[in-house]
């Protein structure tokens, strides 16, 4: 008899196994969790909301994936505003960043009138290693210190840039709930008590 | 040696000088890495026999690798080969998937490339499955000897890489040590080409670094600011990308983009040419258009070839153990030379995909609260804020969540153990005090079923 060697002994051992396996009904297999449910769980357990903020699950708090975060400056151009972004965390997530968007029409030269937000981390300097902090504070930032030099507004950028009292004037009008003509279109603003 | 044998001996003569007699490079003093104590190779026609009927090979993908893999796997000796891919054929696969012909256009890869290689060599059985590799479950991909991979994607060598490590099962030695059980243990060799870059990896789920171990190494992907596709493009694919991220979704709030469909294609590319003339930008072709929307990157043909010939080399080897194994990394650099060197990814201990996490007994009784605590006192967690989740948990995945979601789940403290979970869970903990998740397996000294 030969002795068979590595993974031609190993073959046999499965089989057997396969074969016991069979005769006692099989063990359910476990699901895996995604893995970037599992990040999520560890940036929603260790996320910190400054006064003035608020997050929400609109699936319900199981659906760590889908959430909303309103963020509401209390200084700035954009004090008393409420602003509320859609977080989209895809499964691939932190490899890939959120897709985040703003559902508030907002006059504001690096949030285009679409709700995209033009914030680096974002894309183009996303790093696994940042979280849904990072993000927010991104956001609270740009609503405290809009950057003129990276418009996605270009509009809004221009007229910062020109007169920023105007502005800041402007804006706060829009916050009593007017419309306003933007590129093209006219658009409906939310007032803001 | 009785007739068959002999036959297919002679057959397969160039392999057979492999596997039926030693050489300085036979693997007498086993460098592999799986055995230990060491398994040293014995030349013997049976090697031969037991590539050609028993062992059975996947092959995971009928694209650009996996058509050279069936090739140069069936040619190696391997009688019983499956191949898995979702994909249809499409006329641009032709140039390199030389297992298809015009007229396959719009049929399974899978199936085509099966019918092929069964056509052109005989005595092989090519089994095709034409699903995403989501639809099989562990039971299915047990049932292979080696497992050889020809993705594109990331993302599906990632639940690929998961599902096999999820097979490995641990027995524990008389030294109270728990190992994996060998023969639970399905290598995997992942070939992967990028224009004239290639590597070729040789994964043991639980004994070398996984994919996800090692998944920080690969740079997120390239994405260009918004606010250049916006408002200052200065290349075509900038304009591309505004038809596609900006322009579509304004337009279509509630469409979909279907980035295969031709008429998507189409309306892209019209946006963009459009564009790109406002901006006196020249080179917004269809094709360049599919590219940019579908991500693709050129792919070169011999470096199909010599990627997949290393992965076939690898799979006979791990397979017949009949010389040492690549451990575990090879990298090819055509565009640089031929040197390919090699380098060995490490395993990191706390991978939640391949680890084999932290036991910790009980009763069924214990509440949450309790087995918290445990969580605090023992030497190899000292965790002291946990958050705990489990897939398919009694009352929800989710069992605590520290936080802001913490008031949702405070009622669950003093609940026991066993409405919550079964004995020999895999809890998934994260901690602010540790930067990775871990796994912690909780099992019942009291079960009572």
């Amino acid at each position: 008899m030969y002795s068979l060697g590595g993974m031609i002994k190993l073959f046999s051992l499965k089989q057997e196994k396969a074969a016991e396996d069979q005769a006692s009904a099989s063990t359910p297999s476990t699901k895996k969790v995604a893995p970037g449910l599992i990040r999520m769980q560890k940036d929603m357990s260790e996320l910190k909301l400054e006064k003035g903020m608020k997050i929400e699950f609109p699936n319900g708090k199981d659906d760590l994936m889908n959430f909303k975060v309103t963020v509401m400056p209390d200084e700035g151009i954009y004090r008393s505003g409420k602003f509320t972004f859609d977080f989209k965390v895809p499964a691939s997530y932190p490899h890939d960043a959120p897709k985040v968007i703003c559902e508030t029409t907002v006059f504001h030269p690096n949030i285009d009138m679409d709700g995209h937000v033009c914030l680096n981390i974002l894309r183009e300097d996303w790093k696994p290693v940042l979280t849904i902090q990072s993000i927010i504070m991104g956001l609270q930032f740009l609503m405290l210190e809009p950057n003129a030099d990276d418009p996605l507004n270009k509009e809004a950028a221009r007229m910062m840039e020109d007169n920023r009292s105007k502005f800041t004037q402007l804006v706060r009008d829009t916050f009593k709930g007017r419309q306003m003509q933007v590129g093209a279109k006219r658009y409906d603003f939310p007032r803001f008590e | 040696m009785d007739a068959d044998l002999t036959e297919e001996a002679e057959r397969f003569g160039d392999v057979s000088k492999i596997l039926m007699r030693t050489g300085p490079l036979a693997n007498e003093k086993n460098f592999g890495t799986l055995f230990s104590p060491a398994v040293s190779f014995e030349p013997m026609p049976e090697v031969l026999q037991f590539i050609r009927t028993m062992a059975r090979v996947l092959v995971v993908g009928a694209g650009g690798l996996g058509c050279e893999l069936l090739k140069d796997l069936a040619l190696s000796g391997f009688g019983n080969i499956d191949v898995i891919d979702m994909d249809t054929i499409d006329i641009s696969n032709l140039n390199r998937q030389f297992l298809f012909r015009k007229v396959d256009v719009g049929r399974p890869k899978a199936t085509v490339a099966a019918e092929f290689v069964m056509r052109r060599i005989n005595g092989i059985t090519v089994t095709p499955h034409y699903c995403p590799i989501q639809n099989k479950d562990a039971a299915w991909y047990k049932q292979f000897q080696i497992i050889v991979l020809g993705l594109d994607s990331i993302e599906a060598r990632r639940w690929l890489n998961a599902m096999v490590c999820s097979l490995v099962e641990y027995e524990t030695s008389e030294t109270g040590e728990r190992k994996p059980d060998l023969s639970s243990v399905i290598p995997m060799v992942d070939g992967g080409t990028e224009g004239f870059a290639g590597h070729v990896r040789v994964i043991y789920p639980g004994i070398s670094g996984c994919f996800e171990c090692t998944l920080d190494l690969f740079p997120p992907q390239q994405t260009v600011p918004l606010c250049t596709i916006a408002e200052t493009p200065r290349n075509a694919a900038h304009c591309i990308l505004y038809a596609h991220l900006i322009e579509f979704p304004r337009e279509f709030p509630d469409g979909k983009a279907d980035k295969d469909d031709p008429e998507y294609q189409q309306w892209v590319f019209q946006r963009a040419a459009a564009r790109a003339q406002q901006f006196s930008i020249s080179g917004v072709t269809l094709m360049h258009t599919q590219g940019v929307i579908k991500n693709i990157i050129p792919a070169i043909a011999s470096t199909n070839a010599i990627v997949a010939a290393a992965c076939a080399n690898e799979a006979l080897k791990i397979v017949c153990n009949c010389a040492p194994y690549l451990d575990n990394n090879l990298m090819y650099m055509g565009a640089q030379g031929l040197y390919a060197p090699t380098f060995k990814y490490e395993r990191n201990p706390q991978c939640l995909v391949c680890g084999q996490g932290v036991v910790l007994e009980t009763s069924r009784t214990t509440t949450l609260t309790l087995l918290m605590e445990l969580m605090a006192e023992d030497q190899r967690l000292r965790l002291k804020s946990p958050s705990i989740r489990v897939e398919g948990g009694k009352q929800g995945d989710t069992i605590y969540m520290r936080g802001i979601l913490e008031d949702e789940y405070r009622q669950r403290l003093d609940m026991p153990l066993h409405t919550l979970f079964d004995s020999g869970t895999e809890l998934i903990v994260t901690d602010p005090g540790v930067p990775t998740p871990l796994k912690v397996i909780v099992t019942f000294a009291d079960i009572m079923e």
